[in-house]
């Protein structure tokens, strides 16, 4: 009995990874015989960004439970800090494969940072508190960013919350966070082939946490935390971790944003809470909790209004009544009640053809 | 002399949040729920003023008039399309998602009928300003129109709670639906006229918050909607009191910080508030305490 939901689980992930390899086979073969455009072209990493954002942001939402809203500023902290690493080293030399493995690892582990000290004091809270919270979070990541300058020169690293000349650079010092413009002049390390290989690595952690130990734990507190409690878990311990992995992998996402774009600052539009939410729709549209649901719903969602051209305008119109009929087809008491019936009427009519047949 | 200038216009400032802060308190303890979509009806509110007197060139109190009427009737239908069919969903994420969906909604809705470009509204305002000790000290009419105002509708609403039978209901809601359904007030109709004031204020909030700060666009009433989030829980949400209160002390603390400390750290610092409130007493300054029931 044990062994065969092992293989089920097992089949569910190797299914997950199939569709990404496919749809990146698929891609590429359009590509070779030149059948992409170069609008759909340059959506090809965002896509990958969004679907990391999703799966990561799915993780806190339909396995923890806690809705957030400030995983955007996780994903700037990631952008932020891997830019300033690939900045500080371009000119020394180092190969560029590793520059970016290494500013992808620097990234992910300062989210994952921001992650638990956020997580510390945050997860005390439950439910709107939770996600308002979280929401400030972010958006105070997006404002500090923006008026963060650091500078270095041959003494080192200068830091001001002011303006760049407060840094007191020499003449030979150069601006590397230069406050709302941000950082200028990143390597582009970031490509297709990188954004579906962290993707692949995304879903990779993700399901194993899942399907894990940890990962019970982590959905026991969700369905109900006194009883989880009860039984001896560690509901603070299991809520940061899973919050601390999701943070993590949104500074992923922000690594390969900041290496996509040659300048990189913070703006409502890219940390802010609008893209928190933008992605909560992601999941939510995917359904909470399925990590398949929410990769293929970032991907549909994404490609869908740039296929359809002057469909753009209409684009967060359309998310948002997605969104409500979303939820008030999956959560409303009623229409759960009237899904029941009809499941009711089709799966009884089954049965009665079925008994026809024999 | 600034200091007291300074001080004028963040209890200015805080008077609008106040007014907004009120619709998500009384939402907030009788529905237990975050209407997130709260601060896009002060949008609603300021767009509906701006249509009416500067398109169509009709008197100002007409404006305000058309702006609270459209945002009660946008209040109770919002509550009743959206939020009503999840009141007894089971995950209390349900309702608050929807809100999240309602905001957005609102915002590509005005976003396709106005465009994005910033309009400039008028005042609907027409009171000259006050000058002090020789002029150094400058008091706006909107100032003292927004900071009268909001006094009357506090104290109006307090009323309306305390003495009328319709605001006993709602008290009554707000402590136990159950046991006030079986005393046979009609919980459904006194949600309702919950959003509907609430609405009602937030199209007074709109109007007064966009003729001190005249420029309408599609988001204006998103971020001061959470900032008006933050000030009903500093007071402590559920209580109109604390709403006040909050309210103001935010809208000082807003404009102290963008005066004394840095432009840019103003909305840093009012989300600093929220976080410390909530993680040293999350009740708030007038809030109650609720115990947690297994």
């Amino acid at each position: 009995m044990k062994k065969k939901t092992m293989s089920k689980n097992f089949r569910s992930k190797l299914i997950t990874f199939g569709i990404v390899i496919a749809a990146y086979l698929i891609m590429q073969i359009l590509i070779g015989t030149g059948n992409v455009s170069s609008l759909l072209k340059g959506l090809l990493v965002p896509l990958c960004i969004y679907a990391i954002l999703a799966v990561s942001l799915n993780l806190t939402v339909g396995i923890l439970g806690e809705l957030s809203l400030g995983h955007a500023g996780f994903m700037c902290v990631g952008a932020f800090t891997s830019a300033f690493f690939s900045c500080c080293v371009k000119e020394s030399g180092m190969p560029p494969a590793l520059r970016f493995f290494l500013a992808i690892l620097i990234g992910a582990l300062s989210a994952g940072v921001f992650g638990i000290l956020i997580g510390i004091p945050v997860l005390r809270l439950k439910g709107d508190y939770l996600a308002i919270v979280t929401l400030a979070f972010g958006e105070i990541i997006k404002n500090l960013v923006n008026i963060l300058y650091v500078g270095r020169d041959e003494n080192g690293f200068h830091v001001s919350f002011t303006n760049s000349l407060s840094l007191n650079l020499s003449d030979q010092g150069q601006v590397i966070i230069n406050g709302a413009q941000g950082i200028t002049g990143t390597p582009s390390d970031s490509n297709f082939t990188v954004g579906v290989l962290l993707l692949l690595v995304t879903l990779f952690i993700v399901l194993n946490l899942i399907h894990s130990r940890d990962g019970r734990a982590i959905m026991s507190i969700r369905d109900n935390t006194i009883a989880a409690e009860s039984v001896g878990i560690n509901v603070t311990k299991y809520k940061i971790l899973a919050f601390a992995v999701s943070a993590a992998l949104a500074g992923v996402a922000g690594v390969l944003y900041a290496h996509n774009l040659s300048v990189l600052s913070a703006t409502s539009k890219n940390f802010g809470y609008n893209m928190s939410i933008m992605i909560l729709v992601f999941v939510v549209l995917g359904g909470i909790g399925s990590t398949r649901g929410a990769l293929v719903a970032s991907v549909l969602l994404t490609l869908l209004p740039e296929l359809l051209r002057g469909l753009n305008d209409y684009r967060m119109l359309i998310y948002a009544v997605v969104l409500i009929l979303m939820m008030l087809f999956n959560w409303a008491p009623r229409c759960i009640e009237w899904r029941e019936k009809i499941m009711h009427r089709i799966k009884g009519r089954g049965k009665e053809t079925k008994e026809a047949d024999v | 002399m600034s200091f007291l200038q300074y001080l004028i216009s963040g209890i200015s400032l805080g008077s609008v949040y106040a007014l907004i802060a009120l619709g998500y308190t009384m939402v907030y303890g009788i529905a237990k729920m975050l209407n997130f979509a709260h601060g896009d009806v002060i949008m609603v509110g300021a767009f509906t003023t701006y249509t009416v007197c500067s398109t169509m060139g009709l008197p100002p109190l007409l404006g305000v008039l058309a702006a609270v009427v459209l945002c009660t009737l946008l209040g109770m239908l919002i509550e009743k399309v959206a939020y009503k069919p999840l009141r007894k969903a089971s995950s209390p994420l349900a309702v608050l998602i929807t809100a999240i969906g309602v905001s957005y909604l609102l915002q590509n809705v005005a976003l396709l009928i106005f465009g994005g470009n910033a309009k400039s509204f008028t005042s609907v305002l027409s009171v000259g300003s006050l000058k002090l000790f020789d002029g150094q000290l400058l008091i706006t009419g909107e100032t003292i129109v927004t900071i009268l105002v909001c006094l009357v509708i506090i104290v109006v609403l307090m009323l309306f709670i305390n003495k009328t039978k319709a605001g006993q209901a709602m008290l009554a809601v707000s402590e136990d639906k159950g046991a006030a359904q079986l005393m046979g007030i009609n919980v459904n109709a006194t949600i309702a006229l919950t959003f509907a004031i609430g609405s009602a204020l937030a199209a007074v909030a709109g109007v007064l918050l966009c003729s001190a700060y005249p420029t309408l666009t599609p988001y204006t009433g998103s971020m001061p909607g959470i900032k008006a989030f933050v000030a009903a829980v500093f007071g402590g949400i559920g209580s109109i009191p604390g709403a006040f209160i909050g309210g103001i002390l935010l809208g000082i603390i807003e404009i102290f910080g963008k005066a004394y400390i840095s432009s840019q750290m103003a909305d840093t610092i009012v989300f600093a508030v929220l976080i410390i409130v909530l993680l040293f007493k999350p009740t708030g300054l007038l809030g109650k305490n609720i115990q947690e029931k297994v």
